[in-house]
């Protein structure tokens, strides 16, 4: 199969490789350095079903714990978007039984009071920045807790963009606060509830159903071939 | 030469170029481009289905060999079910988590199964927007005709004006649900322009469109208490015995067992095909992007469409090795981001198709005008650092903040340094043929999103993929939640999968693989 001769640890350190010295899960492997971690699993053989999705850093489905030589310091990555270095250690992070409150959406009456009903722990933050320290995406996790709690939900869903849902913020909160939950949660009443009806878009729904746009499609559903290609090139 | 040298030319280029006008390609120089660079028009990568519904017809070898694979189930299978439900939906990506939502909302019972996680796909990655017309000065028909063009005529013009004409309702309903599109400061929809479009119609979240959409519909799955079976392979679909679909198997990954789901109707949501690394090609897509569906749809009797024709994103990262085949959204080529060869000259209107614009530098490469690496993988610059100059300091930062991390993390800043793309495999075109509510030639078989065929014709416009799996994800759920209340559940056998094998015998039988293919088998073996 042309998949299996595709040969995707072709870093340039492979073909000249520069071999490293890593700890997987507490086991000691020599890989090429510079391959990413999520390659590393794979260039020593393991099979990786539960910690890999996307490949690209948007799912969040490699989150992974690390240490580097010398440093005591336990850090976070995703497991697609970093490069092994000699003396590194990882361990991919299993999922974490972490509570998420169910609700509609669309129902909340007032939904800044009601993320202390769904998420009662949000305000028992104790500002200790762990959330902040783990979060592989760069985000001021803590400072968007405390945002989310005083009804700055505008803020904290512009701060949440790059949120990729990998929860690593969860296991290392003091407070029990599952900060990703939290961010969601108010980036979805935000949207809902507090940004503007956009005007043009319901028009243009209105439009749709009171068929303005029929003339026009009976003339071009009626085109034969040629006509609708000279048609679509006079389209600019 | 080092890498970082040659960026030089790029720099040194910019001003001169920012004053350049480069015309589109008239449609007789497109087409003798796409012709001849396009690895759609390389023979060798092709050969004919031997059986099955799209017998005789070409496709690639990876996937022609997958499609005449032999099914893991054997036909003396114990078909007792572990679950029923009215619909079953198979993969929780955007097509996937749509079709269960609005399903279940119609008041169907509902299990969404998928091979990893929910939400693990290819649309958590879809950066570029989603193309909807609401601005005044465009419309739906606009939207067709230029999908249309972008299509190469080879549309079914049903299936597209389907998605058009939805597509507003579906922007309104995923604004209900909490998705934050961009706005502009009168609160209305704030669009950008797509290469191929005439108007301004993409309906953007950053550069996180994707996973905006993903986030805000894994979150309502859960809420609306959807059952799921996460961790489970569809391994083959089930048959009643006269040609309908009446369930499916599955391989649970965590304990290697199978699960039998019978269901009233099945809806495929299964995605699309990168990960065959058709061409030897690297893929901007997802893990799990291995065209499951299309198999085991085809032994169904399925009929697929322009199953020969996939989307070689123009901008795939070349540099460094870790982001290989990894997007540089087209976002950044429609805010005037220009391709320059290593002559430092802009060579294609950035903003035509993405088969033209991908032909042209494959083209540049192939005569000696790419940029080679240390690994040996060559491409042109695109100049990123142009849109900082362009439109003010910080607007690669504001606009593109996913690349900017994504690079960032290996060392390079793409405000300040131009990057190295080469196209990448992106998106199968074709895939199962659907009608306007999505369901295939076989009866209670629906197919959503990239696995199923037709819409897009013979190139799809950057943003009509995120609609297309919202817009035929509901219709699938609306049509499979309609019809369980009206039959019953059919028999639950592999009728089909022996007719398969009977047929594959006549013509030479099976090739000599399992499929679906499951997972692509990267794990290096002992050597």
């Amino acid at each position: 199969m042309a998949q299996e001769d595709t040969n995707v640890i072709d870093q340039p350190e492979v073909m000249k490789p520069r071999m490293v010295s890593i700890e997987i899960s507490g086991k000691k492997y020599d890989v090429p350095e510079g391959i990413t971690v999520i390659k590393a699993l794979w260039y020593t053989g393991q099979e990786v079903v539960r910690g890999v999705g996307c490949l690209g850093g948007f799912c969040g489905a490699c989150a992974t714990y690390y240490r580097t030589k010398d440093d005591p310091k336990v850090r976070t990555c995703l497991a697609c978007q970093m490069a092994v270095q000699d003396g590194m250690s990882f361990t991919i992070m299993p999922p974490f039984p972490a509570r998420k409150a169910i609700y509609d959406i669309q129902m909340l009456k007032d939904p800044k009071q009601d993320l202390f009903n769904l998420y009662p722990e949000a305000p028992l933050c104790r500002n200790c920045n762990a959330c902040t320290e783990a979060c592989p995406q760069k985000i001021d996790v803590r400072e968007g807790v405390w945002k989310a709690v005083f009804g700055d939900f505008k803020n904290v869903s512009e701060m949440f963009m790059d949120c990729v849902m990998c929860g690593m913020c969860t296991p290392v909160c003091i407070a029990d606060i599952a900060p990703n939950l939290v961010a969601l949660y108010v980036s979805r009443a935000q949207g809902a509830h507090f940004a503007e009806n956009p005007k043009g878009l319901d028009t243009r729904i209105q439009e749709i159903q009171d068929g303005r746009f029929n003339d026009e499609w009976k003339k071009i559903l009626a085109m034969s071939e040629q006509e609708l290609a000279d048609h679509c090139a006079t389209v600019k | 030469m080092d890498i970082h040298a040659l960026q030089q030319i790029v720099h040194s280029t910019r001003d001169a170029r920012r004053k350049q006008t480069i015309p589109k390609f008239s449609p007789a120089v497109r087409d003798q481009l796409i012709h001849k660079y396009h690895p759609d028009y390389r023979p060798s990568a092709y050969r004919p289905i031997r059986f099955g519904p799209n017998s005789n017809e070409k496709t690639v070898v990876e996937l022609a060999t997958l499609l005449e694979g032999d099914s893991l189930i054997q036909n003396d299978v114990d078909l007792t079910p572990d679950y029923t439900t009215d619909v079953l939906v198979i993969g929780g990506g955007g097509a996937g988590c749509a079709a269960a939502l609005h399903a279940q909302g119609a008041g169907a019972k509902v299990i969404l199964a998928t091979k990893l996680r929910l939400g693990d796909s290819n649309s958590v990655m879809a950066q570029g927007g989603m193309q909807i017309s609401v601005a005044p000065e465009d419309s739906p028909v606009t939207h067709f005709l230029d999908t249309l063009k972008g299509g190469h005529m080879h549309n079914d013009h049903d299936l597209l004006k389907t998605m058009v004409d939805d597509g507003p309702a579906i922007a309104k309903w995923l604004i209900d649900l909490g998705v934050l599109f961009d706005r502009q400061a009168d609160g209305n929809l704030h669009v950008k322009k797509g290469g191929g479009s005439s108007k301004p119609r993409l309906l953007t979240c950053s550069d996180y469109t994707g996973l905006e959409i993903m986030r805000v519909l894994k979150d309502e799955v859960l809420n609306q208490k959807v059952q799921l079976l996460e961790f489970c392979a569809a391994v083959e679909l089930l048959s009643d015995g006269n040609g309908q679909c009446s369930g499916a198997i599955f391989k649970d990954l965590d304990n290697h067992r199978y699960v039998v789901v019978a269901a009233k109707s099945v809806i495929l949501a299964t995605g699309g095909i990168g990960r065959l690394h058709i061409q030897g090609f690297p893929t901007s897509n997802h893990y799990g992007a291995t065209g499951d569906g299309l198999c085991l749809a085809y032994r169904m009797g399925a009929k697929l469409a322009h199953i020969d024709t996939f989307q070689y994103h123009p901008s795939g990262a070349v540099f460094p090795e870790q982001l290989v085949g990894q997007l540089v959204t087209e976002g950044i080529r429609s805010e005037g981001g220009h391709l320059v060869n290593a002559k430092g000259e802009r060579f294609v209107n950035e903003l035509d198709t993405r088969d033209v614009v991908s032909s042209s530098i494959i083209r540049e490469c192939e005569e000696g005008r790419g940029i080679r690496t240390m690994s040996g993988r060559v491409g042109v610059w695109l100049d990123t650092p142009l849109l900082d100059a362009e439109h003010g300091p910080g607007t690669v930062e504001k606009h593109f903040p996913a690349m900017l991390m994504q690079f960032d993390r290996f060392g390079i800043d793409i405000s300040k340094d131009p990057v190295l793309i080469y196209p990448t495999l992106h998106y199968q075109n074709g895939g199962v043929k659907i009608d306007t509510n999505s369901e295939t030639n076989v009866k209670n078989l629906f197919v959503a999103g990239e696995a199923s065929g037709g819409l897009h014709g013979r190139n799809r416009l950057m943003g009509n993929s995120l609609l297309d799996l919202m817009v035929f994800g509901k219709r699938s759920g609306l049509t499979a939640a309609g019809r369980a209340g009206s039959m019953k559940q059919g028999k639950l056998t592999v009728q089909h999968l022996q007719r398969f094998r009977a047929d594959a015998k006549k013509h030479g039988n099976l090739s000599n693989v399992i499929s679906p293919m499951v997972l692509p088998a990267y794990t290096r073996k002992e050597s």
